[in-house]
């Protein structure tokens, strides 16, 4: 058995980053070859789409806030199972004929986030808001696992 | 002729300000292009969109409702977006409409009258 050394991520450079979306785009634009172009257009050669999702949490909810613009309300879906909060839907093309995709980063079709909720909440009571291509749900804590203080007699 | 909206990547930046680059859809249409920015988190006074020497630039400035409680895990990032493009010439840049809807920037960009297709009647 090897042991591997202990390797903290170095904080984020975004500079970094960019080189790697160019080069995402030059390899895109060197995959646009007829055989290609399908897979890259639906940007599922790169794993398709996996929207931002953040969590906060304060004593009464768990809000879940997720990063998905363009969608229309109705095409997305909020499900809470066995304490896993799933959030899935379609991005629908909008594209006509008679238009010619030049450059295509934005990700069409299905996508499914799902996260497990650190406590127990209310299903009965999620609430969530759609504005400005942000999903934010709301979550109630359910009665047990809110914190609870105790009072000493 | 087949010049698309291009990205202006070697923009110097000055501003010492991080950007992320959103992504972006170019479509072409008869009579010009349609580009579409993803901007979740923009509304329509984050945003800014200007034209100088033939390049486009859009800058988003996200304003994010405050939400309450502590963050437990977090996969967004806060940076601000922005992205150039260099405009193909046959684009009327005076003519160029946008518009925000939920996180998205939708560009029109007209071709200029003379370079449109035209149909020439045989008398």
């Amino acid at each position: 058995m090897s042991l591997i050394r202990y390797q903290p991520l170095e904080p984020m450079a975004w500079p970094s980053l960019e080189r790697w979306s160019n080069l995402r785009d030059d390899l895109n634009s060197l995959l646009e070859l007829p055989f290609w172009s399908s897979f890259s257009r639906h940007g599922q050669l790169f794993g398709g789409w996996s929207p931002a999702l953040d969590l906060y949490q304060d004593k009464d909810n768990i809000v879940a806030v997720v990063e998905l613009p363009g969608m229309r309300k109705e095409d997305i879906e909020i499900s809470l199972h066995d304490g896993t909060l799933t959030i899935s839907g379609e991005r629908k093309s909008e594209t006509s004929n008679g238009e010619k995709a030049e450059r295509t980063e934005r990700y069409i079709g299905r996508f499914r986030r799902s996260i497990t909720l650190p406590t127990r909440v209310d299903a009965n009571k999620i609430g969530a808001t759609y504005r400005d291509g942000i999903v934010t749900v709301t979550l109630p804590k359910a009665e047990e696992a809110k914190p609870k203080q105790i009072e000493v007699k | 002729m087949n010049t698309l909206v291009r990205e202006n990547r070697d923009t110097e930046r000055a501003q010492s300000e991080q950007f992320i680059a959103p992504s972006a859809s170019v479509v072409e249409a008869g009579d010009g292009y349609t580009l579409e920015v993803e901007m979740p988190g923009v509304n329509k006074d984050g945003l800014e969109i200007s034209v100088e020497n033939n390049e486009l630039t859009i800058v988003g400035r996200r304003s994010r409702p405050g939400v309450e409680g502590k963050l437990i895990h977090r996969e967004s990032r806060s940076e601000n977006y922005r992205r150039a493009f260099e405009l193909d010439p046959s684009i009327d840049a005076d003519k160029i409409t946008a518009k925000i809807d939920q996180g998205v920037v939708t560009l029109t960009l007209p071709k200029a009258e003379h370079v449109k297709p035209r149909k020439i009647a045989v008398s």
